[in-house]
């Protein structure tokens, strides 16, 4: 074991040590399991002498977890031995994470199974101190609802949330999207065959790229009106520009070697496009796609700040914000958040199907 | 001086299709105008002079946009609310604060993962994956929050509690792409160069500091200046939900609210010189920087 | 023994009857880049002339122009003076004809295409009809040895085969003149050594004309029935070796005192350029 590791096996072993210590003072057979789990913990202390496997260390902090969690409500207050064993889970379990990464180094492609457990790992550690310091330490539900709540808010308001999804996503960002990826892609077209237009058009397409496009929500929903065509609209500048500049310089991907191909063929300028360059272009259009995807969401979202119909993402998040319902803001957020990440994950798979010739996706 | 033409070529354009579109869009309103004066037969050049000059336009015209632009800054004494100055030093602000917070964090997370593979493998996927989330629907959420906590709990005044709740979110958002691309920039030295600095027993700092952090210049700078982009879009709409009445944000909102498009779109170009200037700052200190470290004049 | 091999490279042409048609013809031809650092002389009056069948090397040190001649015949760049025939087109018309297969320094196999549907490019773009297109493929496939590879990926293969792929995209549509811009030079020497020989046997089948750069004197030498030595600055033709090897060249013919009097002199025409190049 390495010195980070021998520490913190010694510090989580420790707590529990002296939290079993404390847990003396309150009955025997309040928070059993909690008990249980401190008890464990200290006697862990023997791979000073013994050696222990580092999936012991990851069964400790499942049961610290389940321990914390049920015991959650049984003191009032909560006393120190509860956010010791909490400290002492979470110790256990990065300590497991720790000593798996390490197991993991020499074979990183093999144990793909094992390399994604460690991310779920961390996502559930910070799901359990979450739920366990807001509802320990009673935070104040405006500041900070534990996720168990913001769940129940999912599931209790599904029809609400599936109004807004289908308002905000299926509507302005879709339409938006496709209407302004395929605009952005015909002008790089249009413009390739013209240099002039191209030195004209690319700086600027660049340098707007830096610029805060969301802006623009206020005039568009002024032009368009209070409804999705106006966040549409949004979508539609915001992702225009990048799919124009990634398809141009997409289309100066190929190589001198393969266009002097194509010319040794005296290939057509239409068979040169079709042939070579657009498949070329592919990788470069695929990421304007992945940037594009994550910008329209943003778009469409921000657009709704400045005023809708009483339905979409962002007017339910802004609203709900001044209501004080932090709850449904979260529960709208958790919704953006799966969207956006799988709207991203599809385009994914579509860029694997279509670029698997290309170096970053067969991992050469 | 020839890469400029095609540029000023393509902005004439684009200057000739505005005022071209602003006729358009403003004529039904300007008819409206004429038919309730009773106003008849009203000359061509007339009716584009006047199409060009509304004062709630669909479409304000350049100059409109610039007079506002003129107006609200030189003739306004910089500390008065009417000043556009005025609002974009309080976007910057935040922008600059948030931008610094985010850039350091970021680094700092980046040194981290480098250095520690269980920190790679726990931290990264949720970084990678959190790029695909519109973490700017968080806003209006830190923003609150941020400000109840600020003045209630830790009892700060409100305008820099304001100015804070605002930085977080540039931070936060800055925070993700100079995070990934240090990442990159800190992996970026060839094995080679890496077994080079192992064959002379290199400790892990002198590995750092001689190999990853200047190897990592090139993309600590590409990764700021979208940061800086972010920050201040964070700002922007940061400003949007608190129902601050300072910044450009607040007044793209109360433009939208009284439909004073002139106004909107004049905060609209002072966001983007904003952002340009942003932008264009780092990339002066970058071109500094890699001049320090030997890199040829481009 | 410089003579002698002249002789012997005279005696040659009589065996073979009366001379073959011209294939390429460069009259007095010169190529002028212009650059930041001022002209580049290319190409500085170049006089040659190949003939039908025959097996051509470009040799000598790299900015000798071997590369730039054959680009020019490619019609990839436009001299600057002089004239230029192939088949008695101008290079143009020559590309439009599709007179010539080029084989790259680098394979340039798309890899979004199976190694067959790279071959089918060039079919595909002069508009072979679908089964014109299979039938090639299958025989160009055999000609280099790849049958059995056809629905493989380029970058499933190694770098000697993707070369032999590319190497059959050149031949799939039967032109008579092959140019060759050092297609073997990335490869290692054992790999280079098996494909030479399967170029000549290639060549001995095919009966094309080929235009083949190099860096390597013994690979000119082995392959070549003519051998062009360039020199640099300006670029220009400095000998034209005429081989005296037998048609039938196994690969053990590079230990036999003819094969090394020739590259003798091969060496002797680049050291001439080089020296010149010093003198300068």
């Amino acid at each position: 074991m390495s010195q980070l590791q021998y520490f913190l096996a010694l510090v989580a072993g420790g707590l529990c040590t002296a939290g079993l210590a404390l847990s003396f003072a309150t009955p025997l057979e309040t928070g059993l399991l909690l008990k249980a789990f401190l008890a464990v913990g200290a006697f862990s202390l023997i791979r000073l002498w013994v050696p222990l496997g580092l999936w012991l260390d990851g069964a400790m902090a499942v049961l610290g977890a389940v321990a914390v969690l049920t015991a959650l409500g049984v003191y009032v207050p909560a006393p120190a031995f509860f956010w010791m064993a909490l400290i002492s889970a979470w110790l256990f379990a990065w300590l497991f994470v720790e000593r798996l990464s390490r197991a993991l180094a020499p074979a990183t492609r093999d144990n793909a199974g094992l390399g994604l457990l460690i991310p779920i790992v961390f996502g559930v550690t910070i799901l359990v101190v979450w739920e366990v310091v807001t509802r320990g330490a009673n935070v104040p539900q405006v500041i900070l609802p534990p996720p168990s709540m913001i769940w129940a808010r999912i599931t209790s308001s599904v029809p609400t949330l599936l109004a807004d999804f289908q308002q905000t996503f299926l509507k302005a960002v879709l339409i938006g999207y496709a209407l302004g990826c395929g605009l952005g892609f015909v002008v790089a077209i249009l413009i390739d065959r013209s240099p002039f237009f191209k030195s004209g058009l690319l700086p600027l397409g660049n340098f707007v790229s830096a610029l805060p496009i969301v802006g623009v929500a206020p005039i568009m929903v002024m032009w368009f009106g209070f409804d999705w065509q106006s966040k549409a609209a949004v979508v539609v500048i915001m992702t225009f520009f990048p799919m124009l500049v990634n398809t141009v310089a997409g289309l100066n991907a190929a190589s001198s070697i393969e266009r002097d191909l194509m010319r040794t063929y005296a290939a057509s300028y239409w068979q040169t496009l079709l042939k070579l360059r657009l498949p070329a272009a592919a990788p470069f259009i695929f990421n304007a796609l992945k940037i594009n995807s994550t910008l329209a969401l943003i778009g469409a979202i921000v657009a709704e700040f400045f005023g809708t119909p009483i339905v979409g993402m962002g007017f339910r998040i802004s609203t709900e914000v001044g209501r004080m319902n932090v709850d449904m803001v979260w529960a709208e957020i958790a919704v953006a958040a799966v969207a956006g990440s799988l709207f991203y994950g599809v385009i994914t798979l579509i860029e694997r199907g279509v670029t698997f010739w290309h170096p970053s996706v067969r991992g050469a | 001086m020839n890469k400029a033409f095609p540029i000023i070529i393509v902005l004439i354009g684009l200057l000739i299709v505005w005022y071209a579109a602003a006729i358009g869009m403003n004529a039904q309103w300007q008819n409206d105008v004429y038919r309730r004066a009773g106003t008849t037969d009203v000359p061509m050049t007339q009716f584009v002079q006047d199409t060009w000059n509304q004062e709630k336009p669909v479409l304000p015209t350049m100059h409109q946009v610039m007079g506002e632009l003129w107006n609200t800054t030189v003739l306004v004494a910089p500390n008065k609310p009417r000043s556009l100055l005025f609002h974009a030093w309080v976007t910057f602000s935040a922008t600059a604060l948030g931008f610094l917070m985010g850039s350091v964090l970021g680094i700092a997370l980046a040194v981290l993962i480098v250095h520690s593979e269980a920190m790679n493998r726990s931290l990264m996927p949720w970084i990678v994956a959190s790029q695909t989330i519109p973490i700017l629907a968080l806003a209006p959420l830190i923003v609150v929050i941020g400000f109840n906590i600020f003045t209630g709990t830790l009892g700060i005044p409100t305008d820099p509690a304001r100015l804070m709740s605002k930085a977080i979110i540039s931070a936060y958002l800055s925070f993700f792409p100079v995070a990934v691309g240090m990442v990159k920039g800190l992996r970026s030295p060839e094995a080679i160069q890496l077994d080079l600095m192992h064959t002379y027993n290199a400790s892990p700092s002198q590995t750092f500091w001689k190999l990853r952090w200047p190897a990592s210049v090139p993309y600590l700078f590409t990764s700021l200046k979208v940061g800086v982009a972010a920050s201040l879009v964070g700002a922007i709409v940061g400003e949007l939900p608190t129902g601050a009445v300072a910044g450009l944000g607040a007044r793209l909102l109360a433009g939208s609210y009284y439909s004073q498009t002139v106004q909107i779109w004049s905060a609209l170009f002072a966001a983007s010189i904003l952002a340009a200037i942003l932008v264009i700052s780092v990339g002066l200190v970058e071109k500094l920087v890699a001049r320090q470290m030997g890199a040829r004049p481009a | 023994m410089l003579l002698s091999v002249t002789t012997a490279s005279s005696a040659a042409i009589e065996d073979k009857g009366p001379l073959p048609a011209t294939v390429v013809s460069a009259a007095d031809l010169s190529l002028t880049f212009a650059t930041n650092d001022g002209p580049v002389h290319a190409l500085s009056n170049v006089n040659l002339s190949i003939g039908k069948g025959e097996f051509v090397s470009f040799i000598g040190p790299s900015g000798c122009g071997k590369t730039t001649f054959l680009r020019t015949i490619a019609d990839l760049e436009q001299p600057t003076s002089g004239t230029l025939l192939i088949n008695g087109m101008t290079p143009r018309q020559a590309r439009e004809k599709r007179a010539y297969g080029y084989v790259f320094q680098a394979p340039a196999l798309y890899p979004w295409r199976t190694i067959e549907k790279n071959v089918a490019l060039p079919l595909e773009i002069m508009g072979y009809s679908a089964a014109e297109q299979a039938e090639r493929i299958k025989r160009t496939m055999d000609l280099v040895n790849l049958s059995g590879f056809e629905k493989k990926y380029p970058w499933q293969l190694s770098g000697g085969m993707q070369q032999r792929a590319s190497i059959a995209r050149a031949l799939a549509f039967d032109a008579d003149l092959l140019l060759m811009d050092e297609p073997f030079g990335a490869l290692d020497e054992i790999v280079r050594d098996h494909l030479n020989s399967e170029l000549l046997k290639l060549w001995a089948r095919t009966q094309k004309t080929i235009c083949f750069v190099t860096h390597s004197i013994p690979e000119a030498v082995y392959l070549s029935t003519k051998i062009v030595v360039m020199s640099p600055r300006p670029g220009r033709v400095t000998d034209v070796i005429e081989s005296t090897l037998p048609a039938e060249r196994p690969l053990d013919i590079r230990e036999t005192p003819e094969f090394l009097a020739i590259a003798a002199r091969v060496r002797d025409g680049l050291r001439a350029g080089h020296s010149y190049e010093e003198h300068a």
